[in-house]
């Protein structure tokens, strides 16, 4: 039970922490930001989720699920709220953290190419991943603090 | 939600908070690697500051909200605390080590960008690439490693 319990951890810290890297990096890239330096920052915010966030949600994920498997938790008749909310961040976070994804790699693309300091493709995927990373942090609490 | 709910729950999102640190670090130590300008190099410590913040709100978070979760739902001698609070002091130690080796790597891009000297510098380059800062950093995310499989497996509880 403690393996898939340390997979699922360690994938929603990896996951968290790739968010927040990716955050960190657009965040710094949209100020003012010269052409060359905007393009470096917009790559790593795109590597960022691209090696980190995604594999970190696929571990997290694989966790949840092996978890829920061993703990016979199909059989509840009704689901804890902490599982609920677990479910669905889970589930559309992934959805968001692969369309900020390809905003970010779009956007770098663009960005290097056309030499500019900004690109709305970047700045679509930094609100995306924002919003990602809240309902993540708002996860951890809920499936750590268990609320009814 | 009782006391200790919201204990464990402060707990763990320090915890979430360290790693995250360590994550961003690996990334922006990777990226340093690769940059040429003083400038690159200045912008990535810019974006260091917010793994700064992770790490004090993190450490500080575990180590508080983690003792006193021991003191509230576990007994402070046990085997597995113990190692835990060992491994939090030894990662502390590295972490302080770690900055310090890094630390010097910013200071002299800063002044580099500082005296108009905003081209490829190979001293720079050399001082990005420190392996001691690397070492370190990558004894400091196993660390942190070891005592999240402590606290999952709980050996001895």
């Amino acid at each position: 039970m403690e393996f898939p319990l340390l997979l699922h951890i360690l994938g929603a810290s990896i996951l968290v922490g790739g968010l927040i890297t990716a955050l960190s990096l657009q965040l710094v890239g949209w100020a003012r930001e010269t052409p060359g330096g905007a393009a470096m920052l917009a790559r790593l915010g795109f590597l960022s989720l691209l090696v980190l966030a995604l594999p970190g949600w696929i571990l997290m994920r694989v966790g949840a699920q092996w978890i829920w498997s061993e703990q016979g938790w199909d059989d509840v008749p009704e689901e804890p709220a902490w599982l609920g909310i677990g479910w669905i961040t889970g589930d559309l976070g992934g959805l968001l953290i692969l369309i900020a994804l390809i905003l970010a790699g779009v956007g770098a693309r663009r960005l290097r190419k056309s030499g500019g300091t900004t690109s709305g493709l970047i700045r679509s995927a930094t609100v995306l991943t924002a919003i990602t990373l809240i309902a993540y942090v708002v996860t951890v609490w809920a499936m750590s603090a268990k609320p009814d | 939600m009782a006391l200790t709910d919201w204990l464990l729950a402060l707990h763990v999102l320090a915890a979430f908070a360290w790693i995250a640190a360590l994550v961003l670090y690996s990334v922006l130590i990777a990226a340093l690697w690769r940059a040429a300008l003083p400038s690159d190099v200045v912008r990535l410590f810019r974006v260091s500051r917010v793994g700064d913040a992770l790490t004090a709100v993190g450490m500080i978070g575990t180590i508080v909200f983690g003792i006193w979760l021991a003191f509230d739902e576990y007994e402070i001698w046990d085997g597995w605390i113990i190692a835990a609070l060992v491994l939090w002091i030894v990662a502390a130690a590295v972490g302080s080590r770690t900055g310090a080796a890094y630390k010097e790597v910013s200071d002299r891009a800063s002044a580099l960008v500082a005296d108009g000297r905003d081209v490829p510098s190979p001293e720079l380059s050399a001082l990005a690439r420190t392996q001691r800062g690397l070492v370190l950093h990558a004894a400091g995310s196993l660390l942190t490693l070891a005592i999240l499989v402590v606290m999952v497996y709980k050996p001895g509880a």
